[in-house]
C-alpha cells in the first residue's frame, strides 16, 4: 500500500500536535506509511462568497497533485466545507481516488463545552472515513463502524474510530 | 438492510448537482444514475425498473412536475422526491397532489435528506414483504387455474377437490363465461386421471348427427363420406375425461345416447357392430336451466339425473365483485408473460370501473377486457382509457339529480356508447342494439356520431 500524506490546508496556524493525532488514526486503520507535508498555500480558490464556505470538490482537485504516487493525500482544513447540493459536509473524498478533505469548522460544540480533545477524536474518525472511501470503501450499516454515514455530529459520535471487519476485508480486496 | 437493491435517478439540468448529489447517494451504496433532462428522464424510467426518482422543478423542457406527472401514471409505487430551489406553498402543494413522495429545498440538509432516504427505503421493504405476503394468500385462493377469495367459490374449489378424486359425474351449471371448461379442467389436472388425456366437445357447435359422428366414431361407409374408420371423442379420452360443454343444447336421439353410455360404459361406433368399452369421467357444462326443460320435456329427466350426480353452480361474476382485484392480478401476471410486456397492474380510476361493470360475458369478458388494455397501454400500469370500457353514466339511466333528457338523446347516448364498447364495430353493436346495420348507419350519419362512438366536432 503506498504512503498516505496528511497536510494543513486551512487558514489558521497549522495544528501539528492534532495532524500527529489523525495521522496515528489513519495509520492503525490503512496499515499504510503517513507522512506529513507543508501545502504550498491554502486553497482560497475554493472559496464560494455566495455561500461564505469552501467548495470540498475544488480542493479535492487542488490537493490532487499533491498525492503520492501509488498513494492518497488527506487536507485538513479549519473552512467550512461544501458540496453544490448539501449546505455542508464534514469533508470530502473520490471514491475510489487519491485525494480527501476534511474540516474541523463543524465538529466543536458551540459552546465548547468538551474542548479540543473531543474535537480530536471527531477528526480522526472523519479522517479514517473519507480515506475510506478513497480506498473504495461505500457507507457501511454494521453497527459502529467508521464508515457509516454521519450526516451530524451526533453521528460522528455514536460510531467508532475502526473499521469493522467486513470493511477490513473489502480493503484487503478478494 | 443493503441499499444496493435501491436504484435511485437523479434529474437536473446542472451537472454539479447531477454530479454532487449521484456521488453523495453512491457512497451510501446505492445504484445511482442521473437524467440532464425532463425528455431523457421518462426514457431511462420507461426502460429500467426505478425505486426513487429525485427530479429537479424547474428545468428547460419537460419540468419536474410533467416528469412526475408521468413517472406516477407509469409506476405508482415510484417514490418522487422533487427539488427545488426556492420553496414555495403552491409547488410544494402541487407536487404533493400529483403524488411526490416529499421536497427538498437546494441546498439540502444532509441530515434531512440522509433520513429522508433511509424512510424511503424502510417504506419499500415493507412494500415488497407485502408483494411476497399477497403473493402467498393468491396460492391459497387459487384452485389451479381458477382464484377467488368469495366463500361460495370457496366451498365450490373444496367440492371440487373432493369430486376430483372420484370418476363421478359432474355437471357445471353457470352462465357463459363463469368459468365453467376452466373448473372442468382443474378436475381433471387434480383427479387421478390427469396423466390421462382431456377432450373437450361443444354440443352446440354441431348438427345432431355430426355431434353423434364427433362423439362416438364410426365404421368404414358408415355414411356417405366416411371414407375410413374414425374415433369417436369418448375413445379419444379413455382414461381421462371428457368435457361435454353446452349439454343442456343436445337433441332427443342424442340424449338417449348419453343415457346408454353413461349407464353402461360402452357404446358402439356409427355403423359398426361391437360394443367400444371405454374408461372416462364425465363433466358435462350448461348454461341452461336443465330442471326446466326437463319440466317443459325437452330433456330426458333419466339423463338428467345420470349427469347431476355432483352438481356445482359457478355463481356470476357480478355476485363475487370481491374477487375482481384479485382476477385482475391473476390474468395481469398471465398476460404479462404471454406478451412479454410488464404488467404492474390498472390505475384506481380503472380499477373502480372494473369493480361497477355488471359483467354480463363474466369471467371471460373481464379476461378480454384487460387483454385489450394489455394491448393498448402505453406503460406497465393500464388506465382507464384502455380498458374500452362504456362509461357508466351513459350506460344507464341519467343520473337523478341531472337535467332529464329526451328520448332521443338517451338513444343517441346510448347508441355512441355501445359503438364505443365495440371499438366501431357496426354488426356487433346493431346486434346488441338490436336493430339491423343500415338503421344503426343512418342513426350515426343523423347524429354525426363516428365508429369509435365520438362525435364529429361542430355537429350538434
Amino acid at each position: 500500500m503506498g504512503p498516505i500524506r496528511i497536510g494543513w490546508v486551512g487558514e489558521g496556524p497549522p495544528d501539528r500536535g492534532l495532524l500527529g493525532h489523525v495521522g496515528k488514526h489513519v495509520a492503525r486503520a490503512f496499515r499504510a506509511p503517513v507522512e506529513t507535508f507543508e501545502a504550498p498555500g491554502a486553497p482560497r480558490h475554493a472559496f464560494d462568497p455566495r455561500r461564505n464556505q469552501h467548495s470540498s470538490g475544488e480542493i479535492l482537485k487542488w490537493l490532487l497533485p499533491l498525492a503520492p504516487a501509488g498513494g492518497k493525500v488527506l487536507g485538513v482544513t479549519d473552512r467550512d466545507l461544501f458540496i453544490p447540493i448539501l449546505t455542508y459536509v464534514f469533508g470530502e473524498a473520490q471514491l475510489g481516488g487519491a485525494a480527501a478533505v476534511i474540516s474541523t469548522a463543524r465538529l466543536g460544540d458551540e459552546l465548547d463545552l468538551f474542548g479540543p480533545r473531543v474535537v480530536r477524536e471527531r477528526l480522526a474518525k472523519e479522517a479514517v472515513h473519507e480515506l475510506g472511501h478513497c480506498f473504495g470503501l461505500r457507507h457501511c450499516q454494521a453497527p459502529g463502524c467508521v464508515m457509516g454515514r454521519s450526516s451530524s455530529v451526533r453521528d460522528v459520535d455514536e460510531k467508532g474510530a475502526g473499521l469493522c471487519s467486513d470493511c477490513r476485508g473489502r480493503l484487503a480486496g478478494p | 438492510m443493503s441499499n444496493e437493491r435501491t436504484r435511485i435517478l437523479v434529474v437536473d439540468d446542472e451537472e454539479i448537482v447531477r454530479e454532487s448529489l449521484g456521488g453523495w447517494l453512491e457512497k451510501d451504496g446505492y445504484f445511482v444514475a442521473t437524467a440532464p433532462d425532463g425528455a431523457k428522464a421518462l426514457q431511462r424510467l420507461e426502460a429500467e425498473p426505478w425505486s426513487i426518482l429525485i427530479v429537479d422543478l424547474k428545468m428547460p423542457g419537460v419540468d419536474g412536475m410533467q416528469v412526475l406527472e408521468q413517472a406516477k401514471k407509469r409506476s405508482p409505487e415510484l417514490a418522487v422526491v422533487m427539488m427545488t430551489a426556492y420553496a414555495t406553498v403552491d409547488t410544494a402543494v402541487g407536487a404533493m397532489k400529483l403524488g411526490a413522495y416529499d421536497y427538498l429545498v437546494k441546498p439540502f440538509d444532509p441530515e434531512e435528506l440522509s433520513l429522508m432516504m433511509q424512510k424511503i427505503v424502510a417504506q419499500q421493504a415493507l412494500l415488497r414483504e407485502n408483494a411476497v405476503l399477497r403473493q402467498a394468500l393468491k396460492q391459497e385462493y387459487r384452485f389451479r387455474d381458477l382464484v377467488s377469495k368469495s366463500p361460495a367459490m370457496q366451498s365450490i374449489f373444496e367440492l371440487a377437490r373432493t369430486a376430483a378424486r372420484s370418476s363421478s359425474t359432474i355437471l357445471v351449471l353457470g352462465e357463459s363465461g363463469s368459468g365453467k371448461e376452466v373448473l372442468a379442467r382443474a378436475v381433471h389436472q387434480e383427479s387421478p386421471r390427469s396423466q390421462g388425456p382431456f377432450v373437450a366437445v361443444s354440443c352446440a357447435a354441431l348438427t345432431e348427427s355430426l355431434l353423434e359422428s364427433e362423439l362416438f366414431g364410426h365404421e368404414k361407409g358408415a355414411f356417405t363420406g366416411a371414407f375410413a374408420r374414425r374415433k369417436g371423442k369418448f375413445e379419444a379420452a379413455d382414461g381421462g375425461t371428457l368435457f361435454l360443454d353446452e349439454v343442456g343444447d343436445v337433441g332427443p336421439k342424442l340424449q338417449l345416447d348419453l343415457l346408454r353410455v353413461l349407464e353402461e360404459r360402452k357404446f358402439h361406433r356409427l355403423g359398426g357392430n361391437a360394443a367400444v368399452e371405454v374408461d372416462v369421467r364425465i363433466v358435462a357444462a350448461t348454461n341452461r336451466d336443465l330442471k326446466k326443460a326437463v319440466q317443459e320435456g325437452r330433456f330426458r329427466e333419466d339423463l338428467f339425473y345420470r349427469l347431476n350426480v355432483i352438481p356445482i353452480l359457478l355463481p356470476p361474476l357480478r355476485q363475487r365483485r370481491e374477487d375482481i382485484p384479485l382476477l385482475v392480478d391473476s390474468f395481469l401476471e398471465r398476460l404479462s408473460a404471454e406478451m412479454k410486456k410488464p404488467l404492474e397492474g390498472v390505475s384506481t380510476e380503472a380499477m373502480n370501473a372494473l369493480l361497477a361493470h355488471d359483467w354480463p360475458g363474466n369471467v371471460r369478458e373481464l379476461r378480454n377486457v384487460l387483454e385489450r388494455g394489455a394491448v393498448v397501454c402505453a406503460g406497465s400500469i393500464i388506465q382507464l382509457p384502455d380498458l374500452g370500457l362504456p362509461v357508466r353514466a351513459e350506460t344507464g339511466a341519467p343520473a337523478k339529480a341531472g337535467p332529464l333528457s329526451s328520448l332521443e338523446e338517451v338513444e343517441r347516448r346510448h347508441v355512441a356508447a355501445v359503438l364505443s364498447h365495440t371499438g366501431g364495430n357496426v354488426s356487433q353493436s346493431a346486434r346488441i342494439l338490436g336493430i339491423d346495420r343500415v338503421t344503426l348507419y343512418n342513426k350515426m350519419k343523423k347524429w354525426g356520431i363516428r365508429r369509435d362512438g365520438e362525435e364529429n366536432s361542430g355537429d350538434r
